[in-house]
């Protein structure tokens, strides 16, 4: 299978083998008009198998979103077909507007205009809490 | 500028600070009388409530300060649908300090964050009471004269009554603290507080369903009230409601020095008979509550004296 090398733009790596599509949706990639590639259960050495997002164009991710939903990606830009960075996703510290507080007893409840944040309260757990209330955000 | 939203956000060497000067208030008061003349103090009560409220304007009086209120959310702007954010930004503009209880839980954080004077939460809901636990810290230091190596039993409601969650959360943090969690079995003291604080930080602690047996241990009893509102089914509220009363004949083999706290208000739970005993500290505490209070207000205030 041949896809073309990109110009310009961005490579999502190491994405969990079934994650794509989730990450094509998260990061609002359907509203581009640029060439898009999600390739799907790829081989990989270091994951057995896994995604891959190539996106031929210069666009900003948000890296907080990628990380929440698969920590481990990477993110490589290209420029002028080199690459120029790559980015190595974590877990955030911080998300907003991502995942939302369903704590009826939260501010956020009645005050629909404030963000949604959560702050990453246990690393090895994985645990984000709401800033507001401290209610523990459903798994993922 | 800075608030006091969580009792966590506090040092232990800031606690110990905000003791040290409400300590100083007590013996040498009338040093402290004028120290916020010429401050205001907002105090906004979303929610009813008697003693908190009272007992920041009386702290703010004795500081020589003064105090504008609003005592219901159907006598501000909140009724007219006002945001927290806004109604934080305006009030910034009328006082130095502002004091916010409100039932939704993180109310007094959105405030601090769009208030440009510091915000101190007087309770969000069932969530967070910062003061409450520097007042029974404070109680606790005056009346045994340390905060550490002690023994100190949790009566009652140890599932939601949230002054019990941030106590032994804030005792945590001293040496040779051991817990005693008397509590019925539905009760009891949630999991996530016994992994996420005592087990955590090796902690001894013991749970138990017999008050009697374990008073002679203690050195401090911290009674609580089984709220009724937090009960779907008035049938179990009156099954729990009376399950531990101390009484006098529980006293019987107590230690002399053990001292009786409890955040109020009072139902049952203990008997008058002891209010008394010079082991009981509760009304006592409403009293360390505004001075510690003061001592808060001149931090938050930056005012040295």
């Amino acid at each position: 299978m041949n896809i073309d090398s990109i110009k310009n733009g961005i490579v999502i790596d190491h994405i969990t083998a079934g994650k794509g599509m989730k990450i094509y949706n998260l990061l609002g990639l359907d509203k581009l008009d640029c060439p898009i590639a999600i390739i799907k259960n790829v081989n990989s050495r270091k994951l057995g198998k896994k995604d891959i997002i190539k996106v031929d164009s210069d666009i900003h991710v948000d890296t907080d979103a990628l990380g929440y939903i698969d920590p481990g990606v990477t993110v490589n830009v290209i420029k002028d077909c080199k690459l120029i960075e790559k980015k190595n996703i974590s877990l955030p510290a911080k998300i907003t507007n991502i995942i939302f507080c369903k704590n009826p007893r939260c501010i956020t409840s009645t005050e629909q205009e404030l963000p949604h944040t959560f702050r990453l309260t246990d690393t090895e757990s994985k645990v984000y809490r709401c800033i507001y209330c401290e209610t523990k955000a459903e798994t993922k | 500028m800075r608030s006091l939203i969580d009792i966590q956000e506090l040092s232990t060497e800031e606690i110990n600070e905000l003791i040290a000067v409400a300590s100083d208030i007590i013996d040498n008061g009338a040093k402290y009388s004028s120290a916020c003349r010429g401050k205001i103090l907002a105090t906004m009560f979303f929610e009813p409530s008697t003693r908190t409220r009272l007992s920041f304007e009386s702290a703010m009086y004795g500081l020589g300060g003064n105090v504008i209120s609003v005592s219901s959310a159907e006598s501000s702007s909140a009724a007219k649908g006002e945001s927290v954010a806004d109604t934080a930004r305006t009030i910034s503009n009328y006082a130095d300090i502002m004091v916010m209880r409100h039932p939704k839980e993180g109310a007094p954080l959105v405030a601090a964050m769009n208030s440009s004077i510091p915000v101190i939460n007087a309770g969000d809901g069932g969530h967070n009471h910062p003061t409450q636990t520097l007042t029974d810290l404070l109680t606790i230091y005056r009346e045994k004269g340390r905060l550490d190596n002690m023994t100190i039993g949790l009566c009652g409601d140890l599932k939601f009554g949230r002054t019990v969650h941030s106590l032994i959360s804030a005792m945590s943090r001293y040496t040779g603290v051991k817990f005693i969690l008397i509590s019925p079995d539905e009760l009891k003291v949630p999991s996530y507080v016994k992994r996420d604080i005592l087990k955590k930080k090796g902690i001894e602690y013991v749970q138990t369903t017999d008050f009697e047996s374990v008073i002679p241990e203690l050195d401090i009893l911290y009674m609580t009230r089984v709220q009724r509102e937090r009960f779907f089914n008035e049938e179990d509220y009156l099954r729990l409601k009376d399950r531990y009363i101390l009484t006098p004949e529980k006293l019987a083999n107590a230690k002399a020095d053990l001292r009786i706290l409890h955040p109020l208000p009072r139902v049952n739970e203990i008997s008058v008979a002891i209010d008394n005993d010079p082991r009981a500290c509760y009304f006592k505490q409403v009293y360390y509550g505004k001075i510690v209070r003061m001592s808060l207000i001149l931090k938050l205030l930056e005012v040295n004296v």
